[in-house]
Protein backbone atom coordinates (compact mmCIF):
# COMPACT_ATOMS: atom_id res chain seq x y z
CA UNK A 1 0.00 0.00 0.00
CA UNK A 2 1.15 3.44 -1.20
CA UNK A 3 1.18 6.72 1.20
CA UNK A 4 2.03 9.86 0.04
CA UNK A 5 4.82 11.08 2.56
CA UNK A 6 3.24 14.37 2.58
CA UNK A 7 -0.02 12.68 4.06
CA UNK A 8 1.74 10.04 6.00
CA UNK A 9 3.38 13.30 8.19
CA UNK A 10 0.04 14.46 8.36
CA UNK A 11 -1.66 11.33 9.71
CA UNK A 12 1.34 10.82 11.98
CA UNK A 13 1.19 14.24 13.52
CA UNK A 14 -1.98 14.41 14.01
CA UNK A 15 -2.02 11.50 16.52
CA UNK A 16 -4.86 9.74 17.55
CA UNK A 17 -6.99 12.84 19.59
CA UNK A 18 -7.08 14.60 16.97
CA UNK A 19 -7.89 12.07 14.07
CA UNK A 20 -10.75 11.05 16.42
CA UNK A 21 -12.17 14.39 16.60
CA UNK A 22 -11.92 14.50 13.00
CA UNK A 23 -13.67 11.60 12.27
CA UNK A 24 -16.27 12.51 15.17
CA UNK A 25 -17.07 15.62 12.84
CA UNK A 26 -17.55 13.40 9.71
CA UNK A 27 -20.25 11.25 12.05
CA UNK A 28 -21.78 14.52 12.80
CA UNK A 29 -21.76 15.74 9.23
CA UNK A 30 -23.08 12.70 7.77
CA UNK A 31 -26.10 12.74 10.48
CA UNK A 32 -26.68 16.42 9.53
CA UNK A 33 -26.06 16.92 5.83
CA UNK A 34 -26.93 13.15 4.75
CA UNK A 35 -23.49 13.42 2.85
CA UNK A 36 -21.48 11.11 2.42
CA UNK A 37 -18.44 10.83 4.79
CA UNK A 38 -15.63 8.89 2.78
CA UNK A 39 -16.26 11.28 -0.46
CA UNK A 40 -15.46 13.89 1.98
CA UNK A 41 -12.59 12.37 3.34
CA UNK A 42 -11.69 11.61 -0.26
CA UNK A 43 -11.96 15.24 -0.94
CA UNK A 44 -10.02 16.32 1.68
CA UNK A 45 -6.92 13.58 1.13
CA UNK A 46 -7.34 12.12 -2.06
CA UNK A 47 -7.02 8.09 -2.40
CA UNK A 48 -5.26 7.58 0.47
CA UNK A 49 -5.93 5.00 3.39
CA UNK A 50 -5.00 6.03 6.62
CA UNK A 51 -4.61 2.38 6.86
CA UNK A 52 -1.16 2.07 6.02
CA UNK A 53 0.00 3.47 9.20
CA UNK A 54 -1.64 0.43 10.88
CA UNK A 55 -0.13 -1.81 7.78
CA UNK A 56 3.37 -0.34 8.90
CA UNK A 57 2.27 -1.17 12.94
CA UNK A 58 1.71 -4.83 11.98
CA UNK A 59 4.49 -5.03 9.79
CA UNK A 60 6.56 -4.11 12.94
CA UNK A 61 4.50 -6.65 15.26
CA UNK A 62 4.96 -9.43 12.53
CA UNK A 63 8.57 -9.15 12.47
CA UNK A 64 9.54 -8.45 16.25
CA UNK A 65 10.88 -10.96 18.23
CA UNK A 66 7.96 -10.91 21.17
CA UNK A 67 6.61 -12.95 24.31
CA UNK A 68 8.05 -15.22 26.86
CA UNK A 69 8.97 -17.74 24.25
CA UNK A 70 10.98 -14.93 22.07
CA UNK A 71 10.02 -15.77 18.72
CA UNK A 72 8.44 -13.64 15.96
CA UNK A 73 5.70 -14.52 14.07
CA UNK A 74 7.00 -13.77 10.84
CA UNK A 75 9.28 -17.07 11.54
CA UNK A 76 6.80 -19.10 13.25
CA UNK A 77 3.22 -17.92 12.17
CA UNK A 78 1.38 -20.63 9.88
CA UNK A 79 -1.40 -18.32 8.38
CA UNK A 80 -3.01 -21.42 6.26
CA UNK A 81 0.36 -21.23 3.59
CA UNK A 82 3.71 -22.54 5.90
CA UNK A 83 5.30 -21.02 8.24
CA UNK A 84 6.08 -16.87 7.79
CA UNK A 85 4.02 -17.08 4.46
CA UNK A 86 1.68 -13.65 4.10
CA UNK A 87 1.22 -13.50 0.41
CA UNK A 88 -2.37 -14.91 -0.34
CA UNK A 89 -2.88 -15.88 3.32
CA UNK A 90 -6.06 -13.77 3.28
CA UNK A 91 -7.99 -15.10 0.74
CA UNK A 92 -7.64 -18.37 1.42
CA UNK A 93 -9.04 -18.12 5.36
CA UNK A 94 -10.93 -19.68 7.14
CA UNK A 95 -9.51 -22.77 7.03
CA UNK A 96 -9.13 -25.80 8.98
CA UNK A 97 -6.51 -25.94 11.44
CA UNK A 98 -4.97 -28.89 12.32
CA UNK A 99 -3.04 -27.81 15.14
CA UNK A 100 -6.07 -26.48 16.66
CA UNK A 101 -8.41 -29.28 15.37
CA UNK A 102 -10.64 -25.77 14.50
CA UNK A 103 -11.35 -23.71 11.33
CA UNK A 104 -10.13 -20.20 12.48
CA UNK A 105 -10.50 -17.25 10.50
CA UNK A 106 -7.53 -14.53 10.54
CA UNK A 107 -8.08 -12.83 14.00
CA UNK A 108 -8.52 -16.49 15.56
CA UNK A 109 -5.60 -17.65 13.92
CA UNK A 110 -3.58 -14.59 14.70
CA UNK A 111 -4.93 -15.13 18.37
CA UNK A 112 -3.32 -18.80 18.35
CA UNK A 113 0.28 -17.67 17.12
CA UNK A 114 0.20 -15.10 19.35
CA UNK A 115 -0.41 -16.87 22.84
CA UNK A 116 0.61 -20.24 22.07
CA UNK A 117 3.87 -18.94 19.27
CA UNK A 118 4.77 -16.75 21.45
CA UNK A 119 3.72 -17.40 24.98
CA UNK A 120 1.54 -13.74 25.16
CA UNK A 121 -1.70 -13.47 27.14
CA UNK A 122 -4.54 -13.82 25.70
CA UNK A 123 -6.61 -11.93 27.92
CA UNK A 124 -4.58 -8.97 27.78
CA UNK A 125 -4.51 -8.95 23.54
CA UNK A 126 -8.49 -9.39 24.00
CA UNK A 127 -8.72 -6.34 26.22
CA UNK A 128 -7.72 -4.40 23.07
CA UNK A 129 -9.25 -6.61 20.12
CA UNK A 130 -10.90 -2.91 19.09
CA UNK A 131 -8.55 -0.23 19.08
CA UNK A 132 -9.64 3.01 20.35
CA UNK A 133 -7.98 5.95 19.67
CA UNK A 134 -4.80 5.97 21.90
CA UNK A 135 -5.51 1.73 22.83
CA UNK A 136 -4.02 0.63 19.94
CA UNK A 137 -5.12 -3.21 18.70
CA UNK A 138 -2.64 -5.40 17.48
CA UNK A 139 -5.06 -7.87 15.96
CA UNK A 140 -6.16 -4.97 13.79
CA UNK A 141 -2.09 -3.32 12.38
CA UNK A 142 -1.42 -7.17 11.89
CA UNK A 143 -4.72 -8.17 10.16
CA UNK A 144 -4.03 -5.03 8.11
CA UNK A 145 -0.14 -5.77 6.84
CA UNK A 146 -1.62 -9.63 6.22
CA UNK A 147 -4.67 -8.53 4.20
CA UNK A 148 -2.46 -5.91 2.27
CA UNK A 149 -0.05 -8.99 1.19
CA UNK A 150 -2.77 -10.48 -0.41
CA UNK A 151 -4.26 -7.54 -2.97
CA UNK A 152 -4.97 -8.85 -6.13
CA UNK A 153 -5.28 -12.23 -5.11
CA UNK A 154 -8.91 -14.38 -6.06
CA UNK A 155 -10.72 -15.44 -2.88
CA UNK A 156 -10.28 -19.32 -3.01
CA UNK A 157 -11.23 -21.05 -0.41
CA UNK A 158 -9.95 -24.76 0.53
CA UNK A 159 -13.06 -26.26 1.43
CA UNK A 160 -12.41 -29.24 1.60
CA UNK A 161 -12.04 -30.66 4.86
CA UNK A 162 -15.66 -31.85 6.30
CA UNK A 163 -15.10 -29.08 9.10
CA UNK A 164 -14.72 -26.50 6.70
CA UNK A 165 -18.08 -27.46 4.72
CA UNK A 166 -19.77 -28.01 8.52
CA UNK A 167 -19.17 -24.52 8.95
CA UNK A 168 -19.96 -23.17 5.75
CA UNK A 169 -23.50 -24.85 6.04
CA UNK A 170 -23.92 -23.07 9.66
CA UNK A 171 -22.94 -19.54 8.85
CA UNK A 172 -25.54 -20.37 5.96
CA UNK A 173 -28.09 -21.20 8.69
CA UNK A 174 -26.99 -18.58 10.78
CA UNK A 175 -27.28 -15.76 7.95
CA UNK A 176 -31.29 -16.87 7.40
CA UNK A 177 -32.08 -17.29 11.17
CA UNK A 178 -34.74 -15.09 12.18
CA UNK A 179 -34.58 -13.49 16.07
CA UNK A 180 -35.19 -10.97 18.31
CA UNK A 181 -37.25 -8.27 19.00
CA UNK A 182 -37.29 -7.21 15.58
CA UNK A 183 -37.53 -10.25 13.57
CA UNK A 184 -34.26 -9.55 11.60
CA UNK A 185 -31.86 -11.82 10.32
CA UNK A 186 -28.98 -10.77 8.41
CA UNK A 187 -31.18 -11.69 4.94
CA UNK A 188 -33.13 -9.18 6.32
CA UNK A 189 -31.52 -6.49 5.28
CA UNK A 190 -28.63 -8.01 2.95
CA UNK A 191 -31.28 -10.25 0.91
CA UNK A 192 -31.59 -8.02 -2.24
CA UNK A 193 -29.67 -6.16 -4.45
CA UNK A 194 -29.92 -2.47 -4.75
CA UNK A 195 -31.79 -1.73 -1.35
CA UNK A 196 -30.48 0.94 1.05
CA UNK A 197 -31.40 1.74 5.07
CA UNK A 198 -31.34 5.34 5.11
CA UNK A 199 -28.47 6.18 2.87
CA UNK A 200 -26.55 3.63 3.42
CA UNK A 201 -26.49 0.90 0.57
CA UNK A 202 -26.92 -2.26 1.40
CA UNK A 203 -25.31 -5.38 -0.59
CA UNK A 204 -26.83 -8.78 -1.21
CA UNK A 205 -24.55 -11.27 0.72
CA UNK A 206 -27.25 -13.87 0.59
CA UNK A 207 -25.93 -15.13 -2.93
CA UNK A 208 -22.71 -15.51 -5.15
CA UNK A 209 -22.70 -12.66 -6.75
CA UNK A 210 -20.68 -9.07 -7.20
CA UNK A 211 -21.95 -7.37 -4.11
CA UNK A 212 -20.72 -10.28 -2.33
CA UNK A 213 -17.11 -10.08 -3.95
CA UNK A 214 -17.23 -6.06 -3.66
CA UNK A 215 -17.88 -6.20 0.03
CA UNK A 216 -15.38 -8.93 1.35
CA UNK A 217 -12.87 -7.93 -0.71
CA UNK A 218 -12.47 -4.72 0.62
CA UNK A 219 -12.04 -5.75 4.49
CA UNK A 220 -10.78 -5.37 6.90
CA UNK A 221 -11.22 -1.90 6.21
CA UNK A 222 -10.35 2.03 7.81
CA UNK A 223 -13.38 3.40 9.01
CA UNK A 224 -13.68 6.99 8.95
CA UNK A 225 -16.49 7.26 11.37
CA UNK A 226 -14.36 5.64 14.04
CA UNK A 227 -10.82 6.47 13.17
CA UNK A 228 -9.53 2.75 13.18
CA UNK A 229 -8.96 -0.29 11.09
CA UNK A 230 -11.52 -2.68 11.59
CA UNK A 231 -11.88 -6.21 10.83
CA UNK A 232 -14.41 -8.98 9.51
CA UNK A 233 -15.27 -9.89 13.05
CA UNK A 234 -16.30 -6.37 14.22
CA UNK A 235 -18.44 -5.88 11.49
CA UNK A 236 -20.28 -9.18 12.04
CA UNK A 237 -20.18 -8.40 15.35
CA UNK A 238 -21.78 -4.64 15.12
CA UNK A 239 -25.09 -6.07 12.69
CA UNK A 240 -25.92 -8.61 15.08
CA UNK A 241 -26.17 -5.70 17.67
CA UNK A 242 -28.18 -3.37 14.88
CA UNK A 243 -30.01 -7.07 14.92
CA UNK A 244 -31.07 -6.60 18.17
CA UNK A 245 -29.56 -9.97 19.03
CA UNK A 246 -27.00 -9.88 22.29
CA UNK A 247 -23.37 -9.54 22.14
CA UNK A 248 -21.02 -11.64 19.51
CA UNK A 249 -18.27 -13.26 21.47
CA UNK A 250 -14.99 -12.55 19.63
CA UNK A 251 -13.78 -15.33 17.90
CA UNK A 252 -16.86 -17.33 18.22
CA UNK A 253 -17.87 -20.39 16.57
CA UNK A 254 -20.94 -17.97 15.01
CA UNK A 255 -18.60 -15.33 13.64
CA UNK A 256 -16.37 -17.78 11.73
CA UNK A 257 -19.12 -19.60 10.23
CA UNK A 258 -20.81 -16.83 8.97
CA UNK A 259 -17.44 -15.31 7.59
CA UNK A 260 -17.02 -18.75 5.68
CA UNK A 261 -20.32 -18.55 3.91
CA UNK A 262 -19.49 -14.43 3.01
CA UNK A 263 -16.21 -15.56 2.17
CA UNK A 264 -17.63 -18.68 -0.59
CA UNK A 265 -20.07 -16.02 -1.80
CA UNK A 266 -17.21 -13.97 -2.82
CA UNK A 267 -14.99 -16.74 -4.16
CA UNK A 268 -13.22 -15.37 -6.80
CA UNK A 269 -13.20 -11.42 -6.40
CA UNK A 270 -9.62 -10.44 -5.83
CA UNK A 271 -8.96 -9.08 -2.27
CA UNK A 272 -8.72 -5.17 -2.54
CA UNK A 273 -8.07 -4.61 1.36
CA UNK A 274 -7.45 -2.54 3.56
CA UNK A 275 -10.64 -0.73 1.99
CA UNK A 276 -11.88 2.73 3.01
CA UNK A 277 -15.11 2.71 4.77
CA UNK A 278 -17.74 4.94 6.13
CA UNK B 1 -53.63 -4.64 -0.06
CA UNK B 2 -51.31 -6.45 -2.05
CA UNK B 3 -49.83 -8.27 0.35
CA UNK B 4 -52.85 -9.86 1.40
CA UNK B 5 -53.94 -10.48 -2.46
CA UNK B 6 -50.50 -12.20 -2.55
CA UNK B 7 -50.75 -14.36 0.39
CA UNK B 8 -54.39 -16.00 -0.35
CA UNK B 9 -53.07 -16.86 -4.10
CA UNK B 10 -50.40 -18.28 -2.67
CA UNK B 11 -52.51 -20.12 -0.40
CA UNK B 12 -54.61 -21.30 -2.97
CA UNK B 13 -52.22 -21.80 -5.70
CA UNK B 14 -49.49 -24.28 -3.39
CA UNK B 15 -50.50 -27.46 -2.65
CA UNK B 16 -50.31 -28.26 0.81
CA UNK B 17 -47.16 -29.63 2.02
CA UNK B 18 -47.50 -31.04 5.54
CA UNK B 19 -44.82 -29.58 8.35
CA UNK B 20 -43.90 -33.13 9.11
CA UNK B 21 -42.77 -34.03 5.75
CA UNK B 22 -40.64 -31.19 5.15
CA UNK B 23 -38.35 -31.55 8.88
CA UNK B 24 -38.50 -35.73 7.32
CA UNK B 25 -36.20 -34.52 4.41
CA UNK B 26 -34.12 -32.12 5.81
CA UNK B 27 -32.41 -31.54 8.87
CA UNK B 28 -33.91 -28.48 10.89
CA UNK B 29 -31.43 -25.93 10.35
CA UNK B 30 -33.06 -23.49 12.75
CA UNK B 31 -32.14 -26.05 15.41
CA UNK B 32 -28.04 -26.04 14.34
CA UNK B 33 -28.25 -22.70 14.17
CA UNK B 34 -29.31 -22.02 17.63
CA UNK B 35 -27.05 -24.67 19.20
CA UNK B 36 -23.89 -22.85 17.41
CA UNK B 37 -25.58 -19.12 18.74
CA UNK B 38 -25.94 -20.26 22.22
CA UNK B 39 -21.93 -20.51 22.55
CA UNK B 40 -21.12 -17.67 20.84
CA UNK B 41 -23.21 -15.14 22.13
CA UNK B 42 -23.40 -13.35 25.73
CA UNK B 43 -26.30 -11.38 27.47
CA UNK B 44 -25.64 -7.25 27.26
CA UNK B 45 -27.43 -4.69 28.55
CA UNK B 46 -31.13 -5.32 27.73
CA UNK B 47 -30.25 -7.72 25.36
CA UNK B 48 -30.86 -11.35 26.96
CA UNK B 49 -29.82 -14.60 25.70
CA UNK B 50 -33.69 -15.36 24.91
CA UNK B 51 -33.56 -13.24 22.07
CA UNK B 52 -31.82 -15.85 20.46
CA UNK B 53 -35.07 -18.32 20.55
CA UNK B 54 -37.22 -17.87 17.82
CA UNK B 55 -40.89 -17.81 18.13
CA UNK B 56 -43.11 -19.53 15.06
CA UNK B 57 -42.80 -16.87 12.87
CA UNK B 58 -39.32 -16.70 12.92
CA UNK B 59 -38.79 -20.43 12.67
CA UNK B 60 -41.15 -20.33 9.73
CA UNK B 61 -39.92 -17.81 7.64
CA UNK B 62 -36.49 -19.12 7.93
CA UNK B 63 -36.50 -22.81 7.86
CA UNK B 64 -36.74 -22.61 3.93
CA UNK B 65 -35.63 -19.09 3.39
CA UNK B 66 -34.76 -17.66 0.79
CA UNK B 67 -37.56 -19.55 -0.37
CA UNK B 68 -40.89 -18.75 0.60
CA UNK B 69 -42.30 -21.19 3.18
CA UNK B 70 -45.19 -23.70 2.57
CA UNK B 71 -48.94 -22.96 2.70
CA UNK B 72 -50.38 -24.98 5.55
CA UNK B 73 -48.14 -24.17 8.63
CA UNK B 74 -48.07 -20.36 7.41
CA UNK B 75 -52.07 -20.41 7.51
CA UNK B 76 -51.55 -21.14 11.09
CA UNK B 77 -48.71 -18.66 12.05
CA UNK B 78 -50.65 -15.83 10.06
CA UNK B 79 -53.74 -16.70 12.06
CA UNK B 80 -52.15 -16.41 15.00
CA UNK B 81 -50.33 -12.90 14.26
CA UNK B 82 -53.74 -11.62 13.28
CA UNK B 83 -55.53 -12.74 16.32
CA UNK B 84 -52.43 -11.28 18.60
CA UNK B 85 -53.22 -7.47 17.28
CA UNK B 86 -55.07 -5.24 19.81
CA UNK B 87 -57.42 -2.57 18.35
CA UNK B 88 -56.97 1.08 20.90
CA UNK B 89 -58.84 0.50 23.86
CA UNK B 90 -61.02 3.91 23.26
CA UNK B 91 -61.41 3.39 19.87
CA UNK B 92 -59.66 5.92 18.43
CA UNK B 93 -56.52 5.58 16.05
CA UNK B 94 -54.91 8.61 15.69
CA UNK B 95 -52.80 10.46 17.50
CA UNK B 96 -50.59 13.56 17.04
CA UNK B 97 -48.35 13.46 13.89
CA UNK B 98 -45.66 15.89 14.76
CA UNK B 99 -44.99 13.30 17.74
CA UNK B 100 -45.33 10.71 15.33
CA UNK B 101 -42.66 12.04 12.92
CA UNK B 102 -40.15 11.79 15.92
CA UNK B 103 -41.21 8.31 16.11
CA UNK B 104 -40.49 7.71 12.71
CA UNK B 105 -37.32 9.41 12.24
CA UNK B 106 -35.72 7.52 15.94
CA UNK B 107 -33.71 4.57 14.86
CA UNK B 108 -32.53 3.18 18.62
CA UNK B 109 -34.75 0.74 20.57
CA UNK B 110 -33.96 -2.53 22.10
CA UNK B 111 -30.58 -3.12 21.13
CA UNK B 112 -28.18 -3.62 23.65
CA UNK B 113 -26.83 -0.19 23.15
CA UNK B 114 -29.47 1.29 24.17
CA UNK B 115 -30.96 3.12 27.07
CA UNK B 116 -33.77 0.56 28.20
CA UNK B 117 -35.57 3.59 29.99
CA UNK B 118 -36.23 5.55 26.72
CA UNK B 119 -38.78 4.72 24.45
CA UNK B 120 -38.02 2.68 21.21
CA UNK B 121 -38.02 4.35 17.89
CA UNK B 122 -40.49 2.99 14.97
CA UNK B 123 -37.33 4.20 12.40
CA UNK B 124 -39.71 4.06 9.63
CA UNK B 125 -37.31 6.29 7.40
CA UNK B 126 -34.78 3.61 7.44
CA UNK B 127 -36.84 1.48 4.95
CA UNK B 128 -39.64 4.26 3.88
CA UNK B 129 -39.94 7.26 1.76
CA UNK B 130 -42.32 9.10 4.26
CA UNK B 131 -42.28 12.82 2.55
CA UNK B 132 -40.17 15.29 0.13
CA UNK B 133 -38.42 16.87 3.01
CA UNK B 134 -36.44 13.94 4.56
CA UNK B 135 -33.78 12.64 1.79
CA UNK B 136 -31.90 10.59 3.57
CA UNK B 137 -34.46 7.62 3.91
CA UNK B 138 -34.17 4.07 2.85
CA UNK B 139 -35.71 1.29 0.25
CA UNK B 140 -36.62 -1.71 1.88
CA UNK B 141 -40.43 -1.02 2.00
CA UNK B 142 -42.30 0.97 -0.71
CA UNK B 143 -42.76 4.70 -0.30
CA UNK B 144 -45.30 5.84 1.96
CA UNK B 145 -45.49 9.72 0.22
CA UNK B 146 -49.24 10.83 0.46
CA UNK B 147 -50.40 7.26 2.20
CA UNK B 148 -52.97 8.95 3.67
CA UNK B 149 -54.04 11.60 1.45
CA UNK B 150 -54.24 8.40 -1.48
CA UNK B 151 -56.13 6.09 0.33
CA UNK B 152 -58.78 8.70 2.36
CA UNK B 153 -59.34 7.94 6.11
CA UNK B 154 -62.74 5.66 6.32
CA UNK B 155 -63.10 3.37 9.09
CA UNK B 156 -61.52 0.40 7.25
CA UNK B 157 -58.50 2.12 5.83
CA UNK B 158 -57.66 3.40 9.19
CA UNK B 159 -58.13 -0.68 10.70
CA UNK B 160 -56.23 -1.91 8.42
CA UNK B 161 -53.30 0.35 8.74
CA UNK B 162 -53.04 -0.02 12.52
CA UNK B 163 -53.33 -3.65 11.93
CA UNK B 164 -50.41 -3.66 9.93
CA UNK B 165 -48.32 -1.46 12.02
CA UNK B 166 -49.72 -3.70 14.66
CA UNK B 167 -48.02 -6.58 13.10
CA UNK B 168 -47.54 -7.07 9.37
CA UNK B 169 -46.83 -10.64 9.83
CA UNK B 170 -50.57 -11.28 9.93
CA UNK B 171 -50.19 -10.19 6.42
CA UNK B 172 -47.18 -10.70 4.71
CA UNK B 173 -45.42 -13.44 7.41
CA UNK B 174 -42.19 -13.19 6.24
CA UNK B 175 -42.21 -9.35 5.45
CA UNK B 176 -38.83 -7.50 6.72
CA UNK B 177 -40.89 -5.15 8.56
CA UNK B 178 -41.23 -5.50 12.37
CA UNK B 179 -44.15 -6.39 14.51
CA UNK B 180 -44.81 -3.15 16.59
CA UNK B 181 -47.44 -3.62 18.32
CA UNK B 182 -47.13 -7.40 19.13
CA UNK B 183 -43.42 -7.39 19.81
CA UNK B 184 -44.16 -4.59 22.09
CA UNK B 185 -41.48 -2.38 20.33
CA UNK B 186 -44.19 0.86 20.35
CA UNK B 187 -46.94 1.63 22.96
CA UNK B 188 -50.32 2.09 21.59
CA UNK B 189 -49.65 5.63 21.76
CA UNK B 190 -46.96 5.86 20.09
CA UNK B 191 -48.77 3.95 16.94
CA UNK B 192 -51.75 6.45 17.00
CA UNK B 193 -48.86 9.14 16.75
CA UNK B 194 -47.45 6.84 13.98
CA UNK B 195 -50.91 6.87 12.58
CA UNK B 196 -51.33 10.16 12.65
CA UNK B 197 -48.13 10.84 10.56
CA UNK B 198 -50.02 9.00 7.72
CA UNK B 199 -53.38 9.84 7.74
CA UNK B 200 -53.55 14.08 9.10
CA UNK B 201 -54.03 16.11 6.45
CA UNK B 202 -51.36 18.69 7.82
CA UNK B 203 -48.78 15.69 7.84
CA UNK B 204 -45.58 16.55 5.32
CA UNK B 205 -46.52 12.84 4.16
CA UNK B 206 -49.32 14.36 2.77
CA UNK B 207 -48.19 17.26 1.17
C1 LIG C 1 -31.01 -3.92 10.62
C2 LIG C 1 -30.21 -3.96 9.45
C3 LIG C 1 -29.04 -4.91 9.35
C4 LIG C 1 -28.93 -6.22 9.72
C5 LIG C 1 -29.99 -7.10 10.38
C6 LIG C 1 -27.61 -6.66 9.33
N1 LIG C 1 -26.93 -5.64 8.74
FE1 LIG C 1 -25.05 -5.73 7.91
N2 LIG C 1 -25.15 -3.74 7.49
C7 LIG C 1 -26.23 -2.90 7.75
C8 LIG C 1 -25.89 -1.54 7.39
C9 LIG C 1 -26.80 -0.32 7.53
C10 LIG C 1 -24.56 -1.58 6.88
C11 LIG C 1 -23.73 -0.41 6.38
C12 LIG C 1 -23.12 0.17 7.63
C13 LIG C 1 -22.20 1.31 7.43
O1 LIG C 1 -21.98 1.77 6.32
O2 LIG C 1 -21.68 1.74 8.46
C14 LIG C 1 -24.14 -2.97 6.96
C15 LIG C 1 -22.90 -3.44 6.53
C16 LIG C 1 -22.51 -4.78 6.49
C17 LIG C 1 -21.28 -5.28 5.90
C18 LIG C 1 -20.23 -4.42 5.19
C19 LIG C 1 -20.77 -3.96 3.88
C20 LIG C 1 -19.75 -3.18 3.05
O3 LIG C 1 -20.19 -2.57 2.06
O4 LIG C 1 -18.58 -3.19 3.36
C21 LIG C 1 -21.27 -6.63 6.09
C22 LIG C 1 -20.20 -7.60 5.64
C23 LIG C 1 -22.49 -6.98 6.80
N3 LIG C 1 -23.22 -5.83 7.03
C24 LIG C 1 -22.84 -8.26 7.20
C25 LIG C 1 -23.97 -8.56 7.96
C26 LIG C 1 -24.22 -9.86 8.56
C27 LIG C 1 -23.33 -11.08 8.41
C28 LIG C 1 -25.40 -9.77 9.24
C29 LIG C 1 -26.06 -10.75 10.15
C30 LIG C 1 -25.29 -11.20 11.26
C31 LIG C 1 -25.90 -8.41 9.04
N4 LIG C 1 -25.00 -7.72 8.29
C32 LIG C 1 -27.12 -7.94 9.55
C33 LIG C 1 -27.46 -3.28 8.25
C34 LIG C 1 -27.76 -4.54 8.75
C1 LIG D 1 -36.99 -3.06 8.33
C2 LIG D 1 -37.85 -2.49 7.36
C3 LIG D 1 -39.11 -1.74 7.73
C4 LIG D 1 -39.35 -0.88 8.77
C5 LIG D 1 -38.40 -0.45 9.88
C6 LIG D 1 -40.70 -0.40 8.60
N1 LIG D 1 -41.26 -0.98 7.50
FE1 LIG D 1 -43.15 -0.64 6.78
N2 LIG D 1 -42.86 -2.02 5.31
C7 LIG D 1 -41.67 -2.68 5.07
C8 LIG D 1 -41.87 -3.59 3.94
C9 LIG D 1 -40.82 -4.52 3.35
C10 LIG D 1 -43.21 -3.44 3.54
C11 LIG D 1 -43.95 -4.18 2.42
C12 LIG D 1 -44.76 -5.27 3.04
C13 LIG D 1 -44.57 -6.58 2.32
O1 LIG D 1 -43.56 -7.25 2.62
O2 LIG D 1 -45.36 -6.92 1.45
C14 LIG D 1 -43.80 -2.43 4.40
C15 LIG D 1 -45.11 -1.97 4.30
C16 LIG D 1 -45.66 -0.94 5.05
C17 LIG D 1 -47.01 -0.43 4.89
C18 LIG D 1 -48.04 -0.90 3.86
C19 LIG D 1 -47.80 -0.14 2.59
C20 LIG D 1 -48.84 -0.41 1.53
O3 LIG D 1 -48.91 0.40 0.60
O4 LIG D 1 -49.53 -1.40 1.63
C21 LIG D 1 -47.16 0.57 5.82
C22 LIG D 1 -48.39 1.43 6.05
C23 LIG D 1 -45.91 0.66 6.55
N3 LIG D 1 -45.04 -0.26 6.05
C24 LIG D 1 -45.67 1.56 7.56
C25 LIG D 1 -44.53 1.59 8.36
C26 LIG D 1 -44.34 2.46 9.49
C27 LIG D 1 -45.30 3.55 9.91
C28 LIG D 1 -43.13 2.13 10.05
C29 LIG D 1 -42.50 2.65 11.31
C30 LIG D 1 -43.28 2.70 12.50
C31 LIG D 1 -42.56 1.08 9.23
N4 LIG D 1 -43.44 0.78 8.23
C32 LIG D 1 -41.32 0.50 9.46
C33 LIG D 1 -40.50 -2.55 5.78
C34 LIG D 1 -40.34 -1.79 6.93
Amino acid sequence: MKVKSRQLMWWLAIGGAAASSFAASLVWAQSDSGSDPVAEYRAMFGDDNPAALWVMRGQGLWQEVRGPKHVALATTCDLGMGKGIIKGAYAHLPRYFADTRKVQDLDTRLLTCMVKGQGLDQAEILKNRFGDGDRKSDIEALAAYIVDASQGVPINLPMQHPEEKRAYELGKAIFFYRAGTHDFSCASCHGQSGKRIRLQSLPDLATAGKDARDTYTTWPAYRVSQGEVRTMEWRIGDCFRQQRLPELKYGSEAAIDLTMFLAKNAEGGKMAAPGLKR
Amino acid sequence: MHSLIRLVILLAAVPVVSGAAVHATQPDRNAQALSVMKTSFQAKGQAGMDRLNQDKTQALCSLHAPAAPPAEPTAKVVAANLASIKLPADGKFLGDWKRGQAIAEEGTGEQYSDDPAKPSGGNCYACHELDKQQIAYGTIGPSLYRYGKNRGSSEPILKLTWDMLYDMKGYAVCTAMPRFGSKGILTEQQIKDVMALLFDPDSPVNK
